[in-house]
């Protein structure tokens, strides 16, 4: 089913989305996207998938918990806020504070992405969410992170992040293509040599990417990762009071 | 109500309440670096876009190149209340200033209540111990025009000067960036720059002097953001005579960059260093000359230092300036089309205009994107060359 989203206001248009899911449509494409807000926010049904032409508003996915979203342009802010469940694949760049919150699901981004890609993301038993990003990112990558899988490629970029890599950071894991500058990492994070379960964990989640967007896998994982895990687990406990 | 409720019905079991979007404020702006003016339309879509970002409490526009008739005079765009304020200001003006021309602006019907908006193309007049106005050099004239705009803007009720440029103007006020479109007819100006504004205030009032865009001389800003230094910044300011009168943050960004630009005549590179200046730690890392001047600039524009999240979007005679915080806590983008440039909160509202620009990018934090117009444009907008900021 297709729907030209042509000046269409968000709230019409995520209504006419909405409405196309109960009526057990599969697969929805969205044309000439402009701007429009939460596209996808709060979807459960898994074999729903939704196709973008144009460039989506802030906070796409959003709460979404199931369908995969494919955006054929570059996405904006809040991208994946919260997300529980799901996939999305953005083939060009993304914004601000991508997977912010994020508690489940795969986002794979071809281009960059901004600053604060993965701030507060989560993970508890079953629910682990991954983002792979092809570029590079801005400062503050993983900032506050508490759990979940970052992943940057750092593909014909170079530095693939910012400064301050990991701040507040106090569970999860970030894995880096190549060497890093140690100057772009912040004080809370340490580095060390992805074990025999992470490499098959990278491997496999670049496989993905590799298909999603037509690279050589091999060509990909030559350089081998660094990977990023967080100092402490309180980073914070004695910045107000001092202590142990 | 009911209209919402449709195809939400799984949220159904929740009591009907007012819908809020919780949002930002948004800007946009474009300029053509050859001088070529484009209609207002343009800008009004590409803020039209942006709608949500702002909730109706203020909204405006810049634009530049639009008074060619009259480029050596400064256009004066008074908002009044009443009649009894625009008698006082009248007669500030008389006494001060030749006045060329006088006009109200030209608006459309809004149908609610409204002040009324005047423009005034000016020169300073011979004051007492200067015999002739021609005798002001161009620096004497500025400071003049400034003094005049700061004694308005406090010393009568109910008038404020809301630009004072040459060769631009300003328009705002309470509303959604279409509903002051329409009132001001900004569909009917042609600029070779425009910026505009779509207002969401949070800790300042909404009120029709406190709308976006701020301006003094040609310095004009939109901002969407806080500034949690305003109290530094405008103790600062008082130094040098400037009054700040209009309840918000944003206009001391105006009146510094005039501060800093026209009268302590640093470059526009190093005023958005002072602005937004790299961290201790990054300039630490930096080379030994590199690490001096921004040590020094520190040390004597700390107080310059726009602290708090901030994207603003910086309108002046030469061009258009992108400038994000230090940190890049708000949204920024800029794209490029041949001649022309675009900023803007969001890249919808870039493609909304442009669908296919030659480059799209976000800048990074701190880092100052500075348009300027070409030599010859500036040469034929404004009668003469310019002096490089």
């Amino acid at each position: 089913m297709k729907i030209n989203a042509h000046n269409m206001y968000y709230r019409d248009l995520n209504k006419m989305v909405r409405k196309a899911i109960k009526k057990g449509e599969k697969e929805i494409v969205l044309d000439n996207v402009c701007g429009q807000y939460y596209i996808g926010d709060g979807l459960t049904r898994k074999d729903v998938k939704i196709i973008i032409n144009g460039v989506p508003g802030n906070d796409m996915g959003a709460f979404m918990n199931g369908p995969t979203i494919i955006v054929n342009e570059d996405a904006q802010d809040a991208i994946g806020n919260t997300m529980n469940g799901g996939k999305i694949v953005v083939h060009g760049n993304v914004g601000d504070v991508l997977g912010y919150s994020m508690r489940g699901g795969v986002i794979y981004v071809k281009g960059n992405a901004g600053y604060r890609t993965c701030i507060h993301m989560k993970e508890y038993k079953g629910m682990h969410p991954t983002v792979v990003i092809g570029g590079c990112t801005g400062a503050f990558a993983g900032e506050y992170m508490a759990g979940g899988t970052l992943i940057i490629l750092g593909i014909d970029c170079n530095p693939l992040t910012g400064y301050y890599l990991g701040t507040g950071i106090h569970g999860g894991r970030i894995f880096l293509r190549g060497q890093i500058d140690k100057k772009l990492l912040s004080r809370d994070v340490k580095t060390v040599e992805p074990d025999m379960k992470d490499k098959r964990a990278i491997e496999n989640q670049v496989r993905e990417f590799c298909k999603l967007f037509n690279y050589e896998c091999d060509d990909i994982m030559k350089p081998g990762f660094v990977k990023i895990v967080p100092a402490s687990k309180r980073p914070y406990a004695h910045l107000y009071i001092s202590g142990p | 109500m009911e209209v919402f409720r449709q195809g939400y019905e799984e949220f159904a079991h929740i009591p009907p309440v007012e819908v809020k979007d919780i949002s930002g404020c948004g800007l946009a702006g474009i300029i053509n670096t050859d001088g070529s003016l484009v209609g207002g339309a343009k800008i009004a879509d590409a803020i039209q876009v942006m709608h949500d970002r702002g909730n109706g409490l203020g909204a405006g526009f810049a634009a530049y190149g639009i008074y060619p008739e009259f480029k050596d005079f400064y256009a004066l765009h008074l908002m009044y209340d009443d009649e009894k304020a625009r008698e006082e200001t009248e007669e500030i003006l008389e006494k001060r200033v030749t006045i060329e021309q006088r006009g109200g602006i030209p608006t459309r019907h809004i149908g609610r209540k409204r002040p009324f908006f005047f423009v005034y193309f000016v020169k300073p007049r011979a004051q007492k111990s200067i015999v002739e106005a021609e005798e002001y050099g161009e620096e004497k004239k500025d400071e003049f025009i400034v003094r005049m705009c700061m004694k308005i803007n406090r010393g009568v009720k109910g008038s404020f000067v809301i630009s004072s440029g040459k060769n631009m103007g300003v328009f705002k006020g309470i509303g959604f960036p279409e509903e002051i479109a329409n009132l001001f007819r900004i569909d009917e100006y042609e600029a070779f720059c425009w910026t505009a504004h779509n207002r969401f205030p949070t800790n300042t009032p909404g009120w029709w002097g406190g709308a976006h865009p701020f301006c003094l001389l040609d310095w004009t800003v939109v901002h969407n953001g806080e500034i949690s230094s305003y109290g530094t910044n405008k103790r600062y300011l008082e130094m040098y005579g400037y009054k700040c009168t209009q309840l918000t943050d944003t206009e001391v960004i105006a009146y510094l960059l005039d501060l800093l630009a026209r009268r302590h005549k640093l470059p526009l590179e190093t005023v958005a260093a002072c602005f937004a200046p790299p961290l201790w730690e990054e300039i630490e890392n930096m080379d030994e000359d590199k690490k001096q001047f921004y040590r020094k600039l520190r040390m004597i524009y700390g107080s310059c230092m726009l602290n708090g999240p901030f994207s603003i979007l910086v309108g002046f005679k030469g061009g258009l300036v992108g400038l994000n915080d230090r940190i890049k806590l708000r949204p920024l983008m800029v794209g490029k089309e041949e001649k022309t440039w675009y900023m803007a909160s969001e890249e919808a509202a870039v493609k909304h205009i442009c669908p296919n620009p030659d480059k799209i990018w976000a800048p990074k934090a701190g880092e100052p994107v500075i348009v300027r117009l070409e030599k010859d444009a500036y040469r034929e907008l404004y009668g003469k060359s310019e002096e490089r900021i």
